[in-house]
């Protein structure tokens, strides 16, 4: 491997990208140090390298542009818009997988060739479902509460949802 | 908990155990699985206090799981950068936790076979360690444990997407499975890029020691899978051994046709990979992984018989930095780390020798 070198420039290469695909393609990055942190591909010598970076470099060309129906989405529960999940690859809840579905799914389809979750589910799920909408609901109100300074709304709301949770413990456990 | 941190240096953990199935070339299995709580937001977008909020009570669910043995809990916060490396170096964390920022922590048993990591990129990330090949009693033991776990919570769970994960990449099963091999005979007779390119139709990825970022070094790899949604965990595990058995297969070829073929010139390089590890005065983290990887080669073949396997295994965790300073009590800078390093592998050799 030491032989390889670096696609950006002719230094030997020291970090070796492979993704293997059935796709009859497999994508291969050699890179030097200086051109893995020039493409942002490792930040810092110590630091894990930057995914999203990696992702974009192997998947980049095949993703499709950006609409302009998508570009304005931006989830009401955390706030994150579609551009920002785009710009760094990161969901902020759990929210955006329906609010930004419509883009999410050709992105699963390129990375694992399917769009629908196949094996374990959650044992306690069906009865936490409702309870867990009713949470989110709570945390929401409770995050406006507190925007608001109305701390007595929040102490309440924060018991409430310990309440809620406690005996969601009991009940499932 | 520093005490706590310090006793683990007498030993190396459940995946450099050296026992298990093929543990002649598959050194450990690991099994983990992505989850999030559905009533937060993920970690990259909790406010500070939600993640204190978090934090807090995934503490406490998991200070009351009917474990055994019990896991002890570390706040990363609370540990300094020496220790936190050397939670890296023996698997117990990512380096993702390591350099995160905020409230987050790590549960572990003292076999270092579980290790539950609080507000990594997701929320709760679970860990399951093996010694050899045993991706089956892997995810039965993670199994188990999750839905111990998800008795106390909810967890963020969507019917058409499965566990809902911080990236894109995890949603679904949330499960990486990753073996890591031993495969210096493939690397001596250079098969190993053929091997990897035949592994192509399977979507698998191949990474070195430490995982992401690292490069292969002492012919180490580690093969996960890499889809998470659209196939179920017991589907992409048997996928998963199934190629892991193929590489076995291929490596012991190697090891044969090195043994027949090239007997004296294996046996002069393991003996000189021993000799220098026994008389070098500097040595960098580079040069004992190749040298050890030849030596764990030469006692595998029955071609060393002065040295144990699991006195190589404990000296390829022992001499990464931040075990390596703990063991000498200080930190070192570059060359001072690789004359203690020399000196820690000779006196660690002569002990064994004796």
């Amino acid at each position: 491997m030491s032989a390889m070198k670096c696609q950006f420039c002719s230094n030997p290469a020291t970090l070796h990208l492979t993704t293997l695909t059935n796709l009859s393609e497999k994508k291969v990055v050699h890179l030097c140090d200086a051109c893995a942190k020039q493409q942002q591909i490792v930040t810092e010598p110590a630091e894990p390298l930057n995914i999203p970076a990696i992702v974009h470099m192997l998947l980049g060309p095949h993703l499709s542009p950006v609409s302009e129906e998508l570009a304005r989405l931006t989830c009401p529960e955390c706030g994150i818009k579609y551009m920002e999940f785009r710009g760094d690859g990161r969901l902020g809840c759990p929210h955006d997988y329906d609010v930004f579905q419509p883009g999410l799914e050709p992105i699963l389809k390129r990375v694992h060739r399917a769009v629908r979750h196949v094996g374990k589910h959650p044992p306690h799920h069906q009865l936490n479902r409702e309870r867990q909408a009713e949470l989110l609901q709570l945390h929401h109100r409770l995050r406006q509460a507190i925007g608001v300074e109305n701390f007595e709304e929040a102490a309440r709301l924060r018991d409430w949802i310990r309440e809620k949770e406690a005996a969601d413990e009991s009940s499932v456990g | 908990m520093n005490l706590q941190l310090d006793s683990l240096l007498t030993t190396t953990g459940e995946w450099l155990r050296g026992t298990g199935p093929e543990s002649d070339i598959v050194v450990s299995t690991r099994i983990r699985l992505a989850r999030n709580l559905a009533s937060f937001p993920f970690t990259n977008r909790a406010s500070a206090h939600q993640k204190a909020e978090l934090e807090a009570l995934l503490r406490e669910k998991i200070a009351r799981l009917d474990l055994a043995p019990a896991l002890s809990y570390l706040i990363i916060g609370s540990l300094n950068a020496l220790d936190r490396q050397f939670l890296v170096e023996r698997q117990l964390i990512s380096r993702e936790l390591m350099n995160a920022e905020g409230p987050r922590g790590v549960a572990f048993d003292e076999r270092e076979t579980v290790s539950l990591m609080i507000n990594e990129e997701d929320q709760l990330r679970l860990q399951v360690m093996r010694s050899g090949l045993a991706l089956e009693e892997a995810w039965q033991d993670i199994d188990r444990i999750d839905d111990m776990i998800e008795a106390k919570v909810s967890y963020a769970y969507h019917e058409q997407f499965g566990y809902l994960t911080a990236c894109p990449t995890n949603v679904g099963t949330g499960m990486r499975a990753s073996v890591m091999l031993h495969l210096p005979a493939l690397g001596l007779t250079r098969e190993i890029e053929k091997v990897f390119r035949s592994l192509q139709k399977i979507n698998l990825v191949v990474r070195g020691l430490y995982g992401e970022g690292s490069r292969a070094s002492g012919d180490f790899f580690q093969i996960s899978n890499q889809i998470t949604l659209g196939k179920s965990e017991t589907g992409s595990l048997a996928e998963l051994g199934g190629v892991i058995h193929q590489i076995v297969t291929v490596e012991r070829r190697a090891r044969n046709v090195l043994l027949r073929e090239k007997r004296q010139e294996l046996q002069d390089r393991v003996s000189r990979a021993l000799g220098t590890l026994q008389h070098a005065t500097m040595m960098t983290s580079d040069e004992t992984m190749e040298l050890l990887s030849s030596v764990r080669l030469g006692i595998n073949l029955g071609l060393l018989d002065d040295v144990s396997l699991p006195t190589v295994n404990e000296l390829f965790l022992h001499t990464q930095p931040a075990h390596l300073q703990k063991l000498v009590g200080g930190s070192l800078d570059g060359e001072e780390r690789n004359a203690a390093r020399a000196r820690y592998l000779r006196n660690r050799l002569r002990q064994q020798l004796q």
